[in-house]
């Protein structure tokens, strides 16, 4: 139960995009296609779910046990380029299909900040390993989601006729207003 | 390059926000009211500088292919830095801005501005695009809180303009960062083309 409580709460109630304002830069960048918009959304799925499992673990080994706290910012920055990095160099490797569908999209992710904020959120809500990874991946869920449906609504605008002030960045951020306002009425459910 | 120029360059031209939409997210999450954004954008400033001044000064120490990686440790030993002293002096304003601090070392406009900027010029100039770009920011979130407050409650730094119960709480949520930003840019498109 208490699983699917954040499951739900990270997707909808609390969406990392639309209400917590984090990730917003691919949400903007790359939301032009419903296409590219599934590939970022998988490429965040994948490394915000390993982030999470080695900042933690990299938090309560080495950071606490050795009265390190002080230096979180520094140790999970690094360790999350050092991150996408390798897991672009596997992925070349293993399976090239997989890299093929999402190279582009990860070394744009060392500077999402979703994955940061969520590997320092999993640790300021004092989260065990499991419900961590429960809450990481349900964000990143979040994430997909929101970016997905918000491709679609670009895809649908790009043929209607916008005044000229409001072309580009103006609309896209008053549509994604509306998206968040349509995200509010989950509030209540959990 | 004039340092002026390089100075007002940040401000205007080149605003981080509603010219280059570097930065969304500190932006979006931190304006709720006007303070708040205010120190935001010093915070960032802070930052800014910093990183840019340092940056500029190691240079030429640090070999090509690992300078992303030296820049982001620099940026981020100004972030812990900063961090311990906002939880020492201001510690409300650092729990309202919360995750946002932390996340300073992610924002595109300090790495952005080290590689464009730092990276190939003296750290006089270096220290002046750091502050124009830091107050450019500043400016922008400020603006954009100041709208936001105003909007949903009625209060600009907390001064009432008018009653709160005429206010849109919209604005004060997280729908109304994204309009008010829209908005704020539509408008700012619309004098640079005049």
């Amino acid at each position: 139960m208490e699983y699917l409580l954040i499951f739900i709460s990270a997707i909808f109630v609390n969406n990392i995009v639309l209400s917590q304002f984090l990730g917003i830069c691919p949400f903007l960048g790359v939301s032009k296609k419903v296409e590219t918009a599934l590939g970022m959304g998988a490429a965040v799925a994948f490394v915000l779910t390993i982030a999470t499992i080695v900042t933690f673990l990299l938090q309560k080994f080495v950071l606490d046990a050795f009265g390190l706290g002080y230096l979180q910012t520094i140790a999970f920055i690094l360790v999350i380029a050092g991150l996408v990095q390798m897991v672009e160099i596997i992925l070349k490797k293993v399976s090239p299909s997989l890299y093929q569908a999402l190279g582009v999209f990860l070394p744009l992710i060392t500077t999402n900040c979703c994955i940061l904020g969520v590997a320092i959120l999993v640790i300021q809500k004092d989260f065990n390993l499991l419900t961590g990874v429960v809450y990481a991946f349900s964000t990143a869920l979040g994430f997909a989601l929101a970016l997905v449906l918000f491709a679609g609504i670009r895809e649908q605008m790009s043929l209607s006729n916008i005044p000229k002030g409001m072309q580009g960045t103006p609309i896209a951020l008053i549509t994604a207003g509306l998206l968040a306002m349509a995200f509010m009425g989950f509030s209540g459910i959990v | 390059m004039n340092n002026l120029k390089v100075l007002m360059n940040g401000i205007i031209k080149e605003n981080p926000i509603f010219v280059l939409l570097l930065g969304m997210c500190p932006t979006l999450g931190t304006t709720s009211s006007a303070m708040n954004g205010l120190g935001m954008g010093l915070a960032t400033l802070f930052v800014l500088v910093c990183s840019n001044v340092v940056i500029s000064l190691v240079k030429n120490i640090i070999p090509d292919a690992v300078r992303i990686p030296s820049y982001i440790v620099i940026i981020a030993s100004f972030v812990t830095l900063l961090q311990m002293a906002m939880q020492a002096y201001v510690p409300a304003l650092y729990s309202t801005l919360g995750l946002f601090i932390p996340l300073i070392v992610v924002n595109c406009i300090v790495l952005g501005r080290a590689e464009s900027f730092a990276a190939k010029n003296t750290p006089l100039s270096s220290l002046f695009d750091g502050l124009g770009m830091g107050l450019g920011f500043t400016l922008a979130l400020t603006l954009l809180g100041s709208v936001r407050e105003l909007l949903g409650t009625g209060k600009i730094f907390e001064i009432v303009v008018f009653p709160e119960h005429y206010g849109m709480l919209l604005f004060v949520l997280a729908p109304g960062a994204f309009i008010a930003l829209g908005y704020l840019i539509a408008i700012i498109n619309k004098f640079k083309k005049a």
